[in-house]
């Protein structure tokens, strides 16, 4: 069990998300940097999928009540346990009454904390995601408060393990993100398009899981910027009147009336997800085939890092 | 858009992870691990030929209750007036009619529905509400929409069901699908009252056949 001390602003349950349910409205949740968040569970042991959480900007602070193994990825910031530094990107093995504090985000935004045997909470629609709008699944549907506890599936130990120094997934201070444009290209000018593609855009901060907010130098319409209504994809960028970007993400609307300029290939949705409000971003078009292959090599990195995968999922 | 759908899922077309189906297109999730994109564009789009009506099973009929209470139906009096009707006249045109699920999507379970009588459309309101509550029965144009949460909305309030249209506890979160056909039946704030009672206690489930 871990006993939750101090949340954080805003930390949740997630898994690999909840397929199937896009066409009633219910999105998929999940990890935004699914890398982080499988490597996480690679260093504890776990299979890829197992219910681990997802914090934003600032870690929680816990202590667990029976031994077991952790591994804290994403953004950097600075570990404790007991108060003496510990490493990211490496599991950490803790005993029973073992205090753990993750601090804020040095670079990036989003950190994941796995433990292992992974979260015990109930599957809710074939998943333990958080979705926080649809108060469904996760911990009681919501993000963690104080005095919270968790359960942990019965693991063994697991051999202690750390990513080398080339194995971390860097965090860019101005990441230029791959899009393919479309799928209303034509509800756009040639200025517009080129607006998108010259950036820099500035992360705001209203962002959130369900959509990353961007302001920058407004991207004109052809012919007015609604559409008839229709369904939105994992890292479609929508274009309302004001001329600003919000791409899309796991806990999004499932359709929407605003034109879509381009879709960022889900290779690159951690590392738009990994961008702190103040900081910015830059787009760069490829084509379907070359978001093929870009998304071939993302899925052969990720297979082999930190173990590859493991197979057995837990007990429901 | 619903027969492609359902022609997609009944042929187990490999490589589609999900579907969204809306008024005029429909989005098709893929894995490129195991197809791409061209192969599968010839698959949809034969597909496509063969999708009508007729491929599809027999719809559901789903009958909600509706209180047009001026309480609950805040645009009651004033869609009345703009469409030169009194607020009865409007509320037995509403209810009379039947409507046909097209799509179920922005937020968890809310149906956009066509079927709207044209002698009761009216173009959505020029600014819309930042809060409507749940259930809340709305009238934009064509479409007829009951809000599942809370949410804004920029649609003409007449009525709110008491009928869960999204349950985040229920085994079955969203109530209505893709193809439903609905009917309002209307009842009064004593009757809403009482059905509202019934939901929250988890003893109530609307009529469908």
């Amino acid at each position: 069990m871990i006993r939750i001390v101090d949340p954080g602003p805003q930390t949740t349950v997630q898994d690999l998300g909840r397929f199937g349910h896009l066409r009633y409205g219910i999105p998929p949740s999940g990890p935004i940097d699914v890398r982080a968040f499988v490597i996480a569970n690679r260093l504890v042991g776990n299979p890829d999928g197992a219910a681990a959480l997802e914090c934003t900007l600032l870690g929680p602070r816990f202590t667990v009540e029976a031994a077991c193994a952790i591994a804290v990825t994403g953004a950097d910031a600075p570990v404790t346990v007991n108060d003496a530094a510990a490493a990211s990107w490496a599991t950490l093995i803790l005993s029973p009454g073992d205090r753990v504090r993750v601090g804020a985000a040095r670079a990036g935004l989003r950190l994941y904390v796995a433990f292992s045997g992974g979260l015990d909470v109930p599957v809710v629609l074939g998943s333990r995601a958080t979705y926080l709008r649809g108060r469904l699944g996760g911990h009681a549907g919501r993000s963690l408060k104080r005095d919270d506890v968790l359960r942990l599936f019965q693991a063994p130990l697991p051999r202690a393990r750390a990513l080398s120094a080339s194995e971390i997934p860097p965090i860019d201070s101005e990441p230029e993100i791959r899009v393919v444009l479309g799928p209303e290209r034509e509800r756009f000018t040639d200025a517009g398009i080129a607006a998108l593609l010259g950036g820099p855009y500035e992360m705001l901060p209203q962002s959130d899981r369900m959509g990353a907010r961007l302001t920058g130098a407004r991207i004109a319409h052809a012919r007015g910027h609604d559409i008839i209504s229709d369904g939105i994809a994992l890292g479609s960028i929508q274009v309302p009147g004001d001329g600003q970007p919000i791409v899309l993400l796991v806990d999004r609307q499932s359709t929407g009336g605003y034109t879509k300029i381009a879709t960022v290939g889900s290779f690159d949705i951690a590392r738009i997800g990994q961008v702190k409000p103040g900081q910015r971003v830059r787009f760069r078009a490829v084509d379907v085939p070359e978001a093929h292959r870009l998304r071939g090599a993302w899925e052969a990195q990720l297979a082999a890092v930190a173990g590859g995968a493991v197979a057995a999922a837990p007990a429901a | 858009m619903r027969a492609l759908e359902f022609l997609v899922q009944a042929k187990g077309v490999a490589g589609v992870v999900e579907t969204v189906p809306s008024f005029r297109s429909l989005l098709v999730y893929y894995d490129p691990r195991q197809t791409d994109f061209d192969g599968l564009c010839v698959t949809l789009a034969t597909l496509a030929e063969q999708a009508s009506s007729a491929v599809l099973p027999p719809a559901r009929q789903v009958e909600l209750p509706c209180c047009y209470d001026p309480e609950f139906g805040l645009d009651l009096r004033a869609a009345a007036d703009r469409l030169g009707m009194t607020t009865d006249e409007l509320v037995r045109a509403h209810a009379a009619a039947e409507y046909l699920v097209y799509f179920v999507g922005f937020t968890p379970g809310l149906p956009y529905m066509a079927g709207v009588p044209e002698r009761i459309r009216l173009p959505r309101l020029e600014t819309p509400r930042v809060k409507v509550p749940a259930g809340s029965v709305g009238l934009g144009g064509t479409q007829f929409c009951i809000y599942s949460v809370e949410s804004p909305g920029g649609y003409w309030l007449l009525g709110r069901t008491p009928a869960p249209l999204y349950d985040p506890q229920a085994e079955e979160p969203t109530l209505l699908r893709p193809g439903d056909r609905v009917r309002m039946r209307p009842i009064d704030r004593a009757g809403y009252d009482a059905i509202a009672a019934r939901v929250a206690a988890r003893a109530w489930r609307p009529s469908i056949t």
